[in-house]
């Protein structure tokens, strides 16, 4: 479904990502664990079209997508999760709904977006709550809810979430992952950018390590759970 | 008293509703771009000096001059976002603001050129002959300006907030990468900021020259009046650059009738300058700072 391969991106001077090669199959979560500046919001920006990668290819169902603009890559079936939800915080709940649709509108015209505003209340009851709620005023919790919403009205082909755990208690955070699982029960795909090592592994069907830029590690989610190195580089920290 | 009051009300809505489309025109293209365009008068010049050009003095009927004049505009606002999102894309924010400055010199004196420097009017849409309410004087022109401004403003808002290219305009205004990640064309609702602008100052430049007379050089001190009508609303909020329109009308009117005219500047910027000492961020503008505060949290 998604594929990188040789992806290299540097800030000036400062490489972030080095020789990057990934892939995502129809259907799964793909976890990809590191720390902070590890490279994972990169890597992810990346996708989105919003970083220019230096060298390599992403390819998207064997279509090449280096060259599209980020905005066309919603489009084709992109969506994105961004790091800390980046919601249109001034307006509505459900005029960030229906804004993750925009890429399936036309000319401005708008699909009927009904069944797919149902489908996401139905997922966060709480979103059908508050939907005429301005987005900022929602907790933490509410906002990712939203985010994760606002990118399933796109249909997407894939999900990219960076971070949906950031800074939400423990019981949101239960609750989010849930909800991703539940999303590929649907048959949805995700690739899921996570500093939270153990929640993402036990989700995943296989995950990748990322290290200052490089992927240091890969495999089926399970067996890198065994791995001693991991549960000493994450676990220690992000207790769940 | 009922008559100063009411001619004071008049006035006010008349100037205020001319001012309000200059300023909501400033503030449009400050959501899109975070530019202060200070060529956003010119647009009112062209469209005055076009229709008092083939109007007034070749006497084309209205329709055809009006329909010149609006895609003049156009044509306007289509270069000037050339100028400054596209060659200004490596010059700093101040930068660009000077070259819009430098635009508005260079349309004033082409302007010249083409026409001349002398003020120009036509005639009224419907007639000279004023009536009165309440003792005020009302021309037919005034309500012209008022109606027009009015509905134009109103559908803008409705614009906003009702269609999806207005939500999508807003959702550009707030978070460009974000808009970009649901698939938005932020360069092309940049487009639609400045044709909007273009011809709400169109517009405003058909209805008020009549009432006001325009020349070449006309357009400056429109453009500072807008700018600062929408800054002491709050900078990109649509209907805070109406109020400050309105505010700013009713000080100049107050003035005018109960001191003199040669004063009118004086209280106007002087209250501009007191709103914006208590409110920075003008009267609307308050909201802004619970923003979302993505920033806070990447420190976590």
């Amino acid at each position: 479904m998604l594929e990188l391969a040789n992806i290299s991106v540097s800030y000036g001077f400062i490489s972030a990502l080095k020789d990057v090669s990934l892939n995502v199959d129809e259907g799964e979560i793909v976890a990809l664990i590191g720390s902070n500046g590890a490279g994972k919001s990169t890597l992810i920006n990346t996708c989105a079209g919003l970083v220019r990668p230096g060298g390599g290819e992403i390819r998207l169902r064997d279509r090449a997508l280096l060259k599209t603009p980020s905005y066309k890559r919603a489009e084709l079936g992109i969506a994105v999760v961004p790091e800390n939800r980046r919601l249109f915080g001034e307006m509505s709940v459900r005029d960030n709904l229906c804004l993750g649709a925009f890429s399936r509108s036309s000319m401005g015209r708008m699909p009927d977006l009904k069944q797919d505003i149902e489908m996401v209340f139905a997922l966060f009851p709480r979103l059908a709550e508050r939907q005429s709620q301005r987005a900022m005023t929602m907790s933490g919790g509410e906002q990712q809810m939203l985010a994760i919403g606002r990118a399933l009205m796109s249909r997407p082909q894939i999900i990219l979430m960076d971070e949906p755990s950031i800074g939400l208690a423990p019981k949101i955070v239960a609750r989010i992952f849930e909800v991703i699982r539940q999303l590929r029960e649907q048959g949805k795909t995700i690739l899921l950018a996570e500093q939270n090592a153990a929640a993402s592994l036990r989700i995943a069907d296989r995950a990748y390590v990322l290290e200052l830029g490089r992927i240091t590690m890969q495999g089926k989610a399970s067996e890198l759970w065994e791995q001693d190195k991991i549960r000493k580089l994450y676990l220690g920290e992000n207790k769940t | 008293m009922i008559t100063d009051l009411a001619q004071i009300l008049i006035t006010t809505l008349t100037v205020g509703s001319m001012y309000a489309l200059v300023a909501v025109g400033v503030s449009l293209i400050y959501s899109a771009t975070g530019v202060i365009n200070f060529a956003q008068g010119e647009f009112v010049m062209i469209s005055g000096m076009t229709v008092a050009g083939l109007y007034g003095q070749l006497g084309w009927p209205l329709a055809p001059a009006i329909g010149v004049a609006l895609v003049a505009v156009l044509l306007y606002g289509a270069l000037l976002m050339v100028l400054t999102t596209g060659l200004a894309r490596r010059t700093s924010l101040i930068g660009v603001l000077i070259i819009t400055i430098g635009a508005s010199i260079a349309t004033s004196g082409t302007a010249a050129r083409i026409w001349d420097s002398d003020t120009h009017r036509f005639a009224p849409f419907s007639g000279d002959a004023p009536f009165w309410v309440f003792g005020a004087t009302v021309t037919p022109q005034a309500l012209w300006i008022i109606g027009v401004s009015t509905v134009c403003v109103a559908g803008l808002i409705w614009f906003m907030r009702s269609t999806m290219v207005g939500k999508a305009m807003r959702a550009c205004s707030l978070d460009k990468s974000a808009a970009t990640m649901v698939g938005i064309p932020v360069q092309a609702t940049v487009m639609v900021s400045f044709l909007l602008s273009g011809l709400l100052g169109g517009v405003g430049g058909i209805v008020t020259t009549p009432l006001t007379t325009v020349d070449a050089y006309s357009g400056m001190l429109l453009a500072i009046k807008g700018f600062s009508a929408a800054m002491l609303g709050g900078m990109g909020s649509i209907v805070g650059a109406l109020l400050g329109a309105l505010l700013i009308a009713f000080i100049e009117t107050v003035t005018v009738t109960f001191g003199s005219s040669a004063l009118k500047e004086l209280p106007t910027f002087t209250a501009i300058i007191l709103v914006l000492l208590l409110l920075p961020r003008g009267i609307v503008g308050g909201r802004q700072e619970a923003g979302l505060q993505h920033e806070d949290l990447t420190k976590q």
